[in-house]
C-alpha cells in the first residue's frame, strides 16, 4: 500500500464507522440502563433507512428536503422504539434475566414482515445526498463528500451525547440508573418514563444511523441482522454503557476492515494470504483479543454488582418418574401410530431438544450465558461428517467420536470464557462461535466451505426413518438424561452456588473457574453430540449449523419453554420449531405471526411455557387447599 | 400478582392459539398430480416473488389445457428457510406427507446441493430450478438430479468472448465470498487464460455476501490500476459497489464485466445509475421477440399487470418442464421419470432446451449484452442470445468431473 491508499483507506474506515457508532451508542445506552438485550436494534437501524427513502421520495430529492427526512425518519423510529417499550418490554421488565431478549427477538420477525409489507422485496436505492454529491480530491484520489461529513458527524454526535449524560438532570438520571437502578427507583425517579425516554434516545440514534447510510446503502430486509451482530461488536469492545468507548470500537473496528481490504493479497513464506476475506470475520476477532486482553472491553469498567429485577431463580424441581416414563412410553409409540413426516419432524426435534438441554444447563443453573452455543452444535456435525466422508471412518465411530472432538473445542474456547462473566461471556463466546464459522466457511478444501459436506448418511442398519428415530430417541434422550443427572450431583449444586453467590461459593472451598470449565466442556459435547445426530439425520452439513441464527435459535426454544424450570428447554425445542413448521405452511407472512405467537407466549407467561404452567397448577392447588 | 382468573384465562387464550394452529386436514384424494415445490422465499425475496408468480401462471396455463396424464397438477410450495437442514425436512414432509410425485426448486448453492443429495438417498427426481453452482451437475452430480438454470460457468463462459476480443492485460476481480462469486472467478481466470495467454490478475477483492464496503473496495481494486474489472456482484452489494466507483470515477477508461446485473431483479434497483457499457448477462423482457417468448410476456402481463423478472422464467419454464416429464413419461414412477427427463426437450420463453442425458444440465441459454441508460432507468443494448449448449465443457471434460453412477 503506498501512503495515499493507507491515508484514503482510513478514511473510508472512518466514514464506515459513523453509522456503526450511532447505532451501537443507543444499543449501549439501552442496555446500560434496562439491562435488555435489543436484538430488534438492528431492526430500528432498518426502518430508519426505509423511512428515510419514502420521505425523500415524498419530500423531493432537495437538501431541504433530503435533511428533513433523515430527521423526521429518526425521529419516527424513536416513536416506533418507544411504542415497542411501552407496548412490550414494560410488562415483563421482571422476568428472569434474557427473557426480553425472546420478546426482542419476536419483534424482530415482525418488523421485518411489516418492511415486507409495506416496501417490497426489491432493494430500493436511494438517492445521493443534494448538494454533497460530488467526490473531492484528495491525495490525487476522489473521496465522496458526504464520507467526510459523516466522518465529522461521528465526533459531533459523541460530543452531543457526552453533554446530553454529564451536563443534564435527564443524563445524571440515566448514569445513575446505569449503575444502580433500583437505588434509582428507591429515590422516586419515575423508572418508567426514565426507561421510556432512554429507549427513545436509543431509538432515535439507531434511526439516524440508519437514515444517514441513505446515499451508501440501498434499503433492503437484511440489513437488520447484518447490523445488530456489528453493533453488539462495537458495544461490547467499547465496553457496556460506554458512549466513548463505542466511539473509539467502531473506529477501531471500521478502519481495520478498509485495511483489511486495502491490503489485500500479500505473499507470505510462498503463500497467498488472501486478507480481504479476513472481513468476514474481523470484528470478531477483534472482539475475541480485546476481551481476553480487557474482560470489560476498552473503556468498561467492571459492573456493579446489581440487585437482581427479577426474584432469584427458584430451586430446580426433578421430574417425576411417571412423566418421564409416560413421555417415553409415548414416543416410543410414534412411529407405529404415526405418520412418517412425524417421526422426522420429532428427530429433529429430538436433536433440538438436547442442543437447548445443554444450553440450558450452561446459561441456567451454571450462570454463563452463550450467545455462540452453535459452535458446538456445528463443530459436532462437521466433525461427523468429516470422520466419515474424509477419514473414512464407519458412520457409528464417526457418531460417537464427534462429541468428543466438539468437548476439545470447548476445552480451548472454555478456558477463555470462563474468565469472564455476564454479556462479556456471552459475547466471547459468540466471538468463537463466529471464528469457526469463517473458518469452517473458507476452508473449502477440507470443510467444503460454503456448500457444507453431502452424502452424511447413516450406516445401512440405521438407514430406515423408524430405526433412525429410535436412535436419535436414544442418544439425546440418554443425553438428556446425563445433564439433569449431573445437575443434581454435587457438581451440580456447586454450580448453583456459584452463580448464585460466587464468593461464598469460593469460601467454602469450591473451585469456581474449574467447575465452570469442566461444565462448559460437558455440554459443548453433549451438543456436539446433538449436532452429529442432526447430520446424519440430514445426509448433509452446512456453515448454517455454526451460524447465528442456529444459536438464536437455541437461545429462543430455552426462553420459550422457561429457563428456570428443567423440562423449559424440551417444551420449546418441540414448539419452536413445530410452530415454525405449522405456521410457514399457512400463510405468507409467516414470520409475522410468528413473531406475534411468540410475543403472545411473552405476555402471557414471563416466566416461558413451563414456567408458566407450574405457576399456574401451583396457584390452583393453593387455592383449593 | 396475578389472580387465579386472570391467569386461567391467559392459560385459555394461550391454549387456543396452539390448538387454532394445528388443525390441520392433509386430505389427499386421486385428485391432482402434485409436484413439491421449496424455496428460500423470504431470504431471497426479490427473485422469489417473481419467481412464484412465473410458477402459478404455468400452473394455470397447463390446467386450463386440461393437465397432463388426464388430472390436473398442483404445486405445493414450502420455504426452507434458506437453510439446507430445515429443506431436507420439508423436502421429506412434501413426500411423505403431502404425496408429492418429485420435488422442484431451491435458490442457494448449499440448499440446492443438500437437496439434490437427499433426492439420491431417497431416489426420487428432483429437477433444480435456480441454484447456479456447477458442483449439482457435475463434482456432486448424481441419477436424480436435473438443473435449470443457466449454471455459472456457462454464464461466465458466455462473457468470455468479448473479454478476449477487448484484449486487456490487467484484470481486477471482485466476488461476493461464497461458492457462487468462488466458481465464478475461477472459470473466468481458468477460461480467459487459455484463451488469452498473458493476461494478468492484479487484484481479487472478496466480499462478504451483503456487506461489501464498497469505498474500501473499490480504492483497493483502483490502486491495482486495472485496465478491466471482473465482478459477479449482485443485489444490494453491487448497488454499493455501483454508486461508490461511479462517485470515484474509478470506472472511467476502465472495462467491467458483471454477471446478472443485466436481471432486472438487479438492474432495476440502480434507475438512473445504471453503469452505462458494462458487459453483462442478464433479461431484456421487452426486447425479445421471438414467439415463444412474446406469447409468455402477454399472458404474464395480462395475469400480474406487472412485467416479469428473470425469476419469473424460471419459474414458469422450471413448472413446465415438470409437467413436460411427466407427459413424456406417461407415469409418476421415479425411474420412468427420470428416464423421460434425460434427454427431454422443452419450450420455454428463452426457445426450446434440452436437460442433456450426459450431465442432466439444460441447455437453457442467457441473454449477453451491454448496460445502457435510457429515460432515467438501465436497459440492455446490443444484446444478444447464447444458447446454452454451445457454452459448456466437452463432454470428456464432463465425464471426468462427474461421477459415474
Amino acid at each position: 500500500m503506498t501512503f495515499a491508499s493507507i491515508i484514503i483507506q482510513l478514511l473510508n474506515g472512518l466514514a464506515a464507522a459513523a453509522s456503526l457508532f450511532l447505532v451501537s451508542a443507543g444499543l449501549s445506552l439501552i442496555f446500560g440502563v434496562t439491562r435488555i438485550v435489543n436484538f430488534a436494534h438492528g431492526s430500528l437501524y432498518m426502518l430508519g433507512l426505509y423511512g428515510a427513502y419514502s420521505l425523500i421520495e415524498a419530500l423531493g430529492r432537495t437538501p431541504l428536503g433530503f435533511w428533513t427526512s433523515v430527521v423526521l425518519a429518526a425521529l419516527a423510529v424513536g416513536l416506533v422504539g418507544v411504542l415497542i417499550e411501552v407496548l412490550v418490554l414494560r410488562r415483563i421488565y421482571r422476568a428472569p434475566e434474557l427473557f426480553q431478549l425472546l420478546a426482542t427477538f419476536a419483534v424482530v420477525l415482525v418488523i421485518k414482515d411489516i418492511a415486507l409489507f409495506t416496501w417490497g422485496a426489491e432493494d430500493l436505492v436511494g438517492p445521493r445526498a443534494p448538494g454533497l454529491s460530488m467526490a473531492v480530491e484528495i491525495l490525487g484520489r476522489r473521496i465522496p463528500a458526504y464520507d467526510l461529513l459523516l466522518i465529522a458527524i461521528g465526533p459531533v454526535v459523541l460530543l452531543v451525547m457526552w453533554l446530553l449524560l454529564t451536563r443534564t438532570r435527564w443524563g445524571a438520571l440515566v448514569r445513575a440508573a446505569t449503575q444502580d437502578r433500583e437505588m434509582v427507583g428507591a429515590l422516586g425517579v419515575d423508572q418508567a418514563r426514565l426507561f421510556t425516554s432512554v429507549f427513545f434516545v436509543g431509538s432515535v440514534l439507531a434511526g439516524l444511523g440508519g437514515a444517514l447510510q441513505i446515499p451508501r446503502e440501498p434499503a433492503n430486509l437484511e440489513l437488520d441482522l447484518s447490523v445488530i451482530a456489528d453493533a453488539f461488536v462495537v458495544t461490547v469492545v467499547g465496553g457496556l454503557g460506554s458512549i466513548g468507548g463505542a466511539f473509539l470500537a467502531a473506529v477501531l473496528i471500521g478502519v481495520a476492515k478498509a485495511f483489511c481490504i486495502g491490503v489485500g493479497t500479500v505473499h507470505w513464506f510462498s503463500a497467498d494470504i488472501v486478507f480481504s476475506k479476513l472481513t468476514l470475520v474481523v470484528e470478531f476477532l477483534i472482539m475475541a483479543i480485546v476481551l481476553v486482553v480487557r474482560p470489560f472491553g476498552l473503556l468498561g469498567k467492571p459492573q456493579a454488582a446489581q440487585r437482581l429485577a427479577a426474584d432469584p431463580a427458584p430451586p430446580l424441581t426433578v421430574p417425576s418418574w411417571t412423566f418421564v416414563l409416560v413421555g417415553l412410553a409415548l414416543l416410543l409409540a410414534v412411529p407405529i401410530v404415526a405418520d412418517r413426516y412425524v417421526t422426522i419432524l420429532l428427530t429433529d426435534i429430538f436433536c433440538f431438544a438436547l442442543f437447548a438441554t445443554s444450553l440450558h444447563f450452561i446459561m441456567g443453573p451454571a450462570g454463563m450465558v452463550s450467545f455462540g452455543h452453535a459452535a458446538y452444535f456445528g463443530l459436532g456435525a462437521y466433525a461427523a461428517g468429516l470422520l466419515l466422508k474424509r477419514a473414512g471412518l464407519p458412520m457409528e465411530a464417526a457418531l460417537v467420536l464427534a462429541p468428543l472432538v466438539a468437548g476439545a473445542f470447548a476445552v480451548v474456547y472454555g478456558w477463555f470464557c470462563v474468565r469472564l462473566s455476564g454479556v462479556y461471556l456471552a459475547m466471547l463466546t459468540l466471538a468463537f462461535a463466529q471464528i469457526s464459522w469463517s473458518i469452517v466457511f473458507q476452508w473449502d478444501s477440507f470443510t467444503g466451505g460454503s456448500n457444507g459436506v453431502f452424502g452424511v448418511w447413516p450406516a445401512a442398519w440405521l438407514a430406515g426413518k423408524t430405526t433412525y428415530y429410535y436412535l436419535a430417541l436414544a442418544f439425546c434422550g440418554a443425553g438428556i438424561a446425563l445433564l439433569w443427572r449431573v445437575l443434581f450431583s454435587p457438581f451440580g449444586f456447586a454450580l448453583r452456588a456459584g452463580r448464585d453467590s460466587p464468593l461464598r461459593a469460593e469460601a467454602i472451598g469450591i473451585d469456581l473457574r474449574a467447575c465452570q470449565w469442566i461444565a462448559f466442556v460437558l455440554v459443548g459435547a453433549l451438543a456436539g453430540l446433538a449436532g452429529a445426530v442432526y447430520a446424519f439425520s440430514k445426509g448433509s452439513i452446512s456453515p448454517s449449523a455454526i451460524s447465528i441464527a442456529q444459536s438464536t435459535d437455541g437461545l429462543i426454544m430455552v426462553l420459550l419453554g422457561g429457563v428456570e424450570t428443567l423440562t423449559g428447554p424440551l417444551a420449546g425445542a418441540a414448539i419452536f420449531p413445530w410452530l415454525r413448521d405449522e405456521v410457514a405452511r399457512r400463510t405468507e407472512f409467516w414470520r409475522a405471526v410468528m413473531g406475534g405467537v411468540i410475543l403472545a407466549i411473552v405476555l402471557l407467561f414471563p416466566q416461558g411455557l413451563v414456567g408458566g404452567l407450574k405457576a399456574l397448577s401451583q396457584r390452583w392447588r393453593e387455592e383449593r387447599a | 400478582m396475578l389472580t387465579r382468573n386472570k391467569l386461567l384465562t391467559r392459560a385459555i387464550w394461550g391454549a387456543a392459539a396452539l390448538v387454532g394452529l394445528s388443525m390441520a386436514a392433509p386430505a389427499s384424494a386421486q385428485g391432482p398430480i402434485k409436484i413439491g415445490e421449496l424455496n428460500s422465499y423470504k431470504v431471497f425475496p426479490a427473485f422469489l416473488e417473481p419467481y412464484k408468480k412465473g410458477f402459478e401462471l404455468a400452473v394455470e396455463e397447463v390446467n386450463a389445457a386440461g393437465g397432463v396424464l388426464g388430472r390436473k397438477i398442483e404445486v405445493v410450495s414450502r420455504d426452507d428457510n434458506g437453510n439446507p437442514g430445515d429443506a431436507v425436512r420439508v423436502a421429506e414432509e412434501l413426500l411423505s406427507r403431502e404425496g408429492a410425485s418429485f420435488l422442484v426448486g431451491t435458490f442457494p448453492s448449499n440448499v440446492g446441493l443438500a437437496v439434490a443429495d437427499f433426492a439420491k438417498q431417497r431416489k426420487v427426481l428432483f429437477l433444480a430450478a435456480e441454484p447456479l453452482t456447477d458442483k449439482i451437475v457435475w463434482d456432486s452430480g448424481n441419477a436424480y438430479t436435473f438443473r435449470l438454470r443457466t449454471s455459472t460457468y456457462m454464464q461466465t463462459a458466455m462473457l468470455i468472448p468479448d473479454a478476449v476480443k477487448l484484449n486487456k492485460k490487467r484484470w481486477a476481480i471482485v466476488y461476493p465470498n461464497y461458492e457462487y462469486g468462488q466458481s465464478a472467478t475461477a472459470a473466468f481466470k481458468k477460461l480467459l487464460s487459455a484463451k488469452q495467454p498473458g493476461v494478468e490478475f492484479v487484484t481479487e477483492q472478496a466480499t462478504p455476501l451483503g456487506k461489501i464496503d464498497a469505498g474500501a473496495v473499490v480504492q483497493a481494486l483502483a490502486d491495482a490500476k486495472p485496465d478491466a474489472i471482473f465482478s459477479s456482484l449482485f443485489g444490494p452489494d453491487l448497488a454499493k459497489f455501483v454508486r461508490e466507483g461511479q462517485q470515484r470515477g474509478i470506472f472511467k477508461g476502465v472495462e467491467v464485466f458483471n454477471l446478472l446485473a443485466g436481471e432486472p431483479e438487479y438492474l432495476d434497483p440502480l434507475k438512473e445509475e445504471a453503469p452505462d457499457g458494462w458487459y453483462v448477462t442478464g433479461y431484456p423482457w421487452s426486447e425479445i421477440k421471438t414467439p415463444e417468448h412474446t406469447k409468455f410476456l402477454n399472458a404474464y402481463q395480462a395475469r400480474y399487470k406487472d412485467y416479469p423478472r428473470l425469476g419469473s422464467v424460471v419459474g414458469y419454464a422450471t413448472i413446465m418442464s415438470a409437467v413436460a416429464i411427466i407427459k413424456k413419461a406417461g407415469s409418476l414412477d421415479q425411474d420412468k421419470l427420470i428416464a423421460a427427463a434425460s434427454g427431454i426437450t422443452v419450450l420455454t420463453p428463452f426457445g426450446m432446451i434440452e436437460y442433456r442425458p450426459i450431465d442432466h444440465q439444460s441447455t437453457m441459454g442467457a441473454y449477453v449484452g451491454k448496460i445502457g441508460v435510457k429515460d432515467g432507468k438501465g436497459f440492455m443494448k446490443d444484446w444478444r442470445f447464447v444458447d446454452g449448449k454451445d457454452v459448456l465443457p466437452t463432454d470428456a471434460e464432463i465425464k471426468k468431473m462427474r461421477p459415474a453412477n
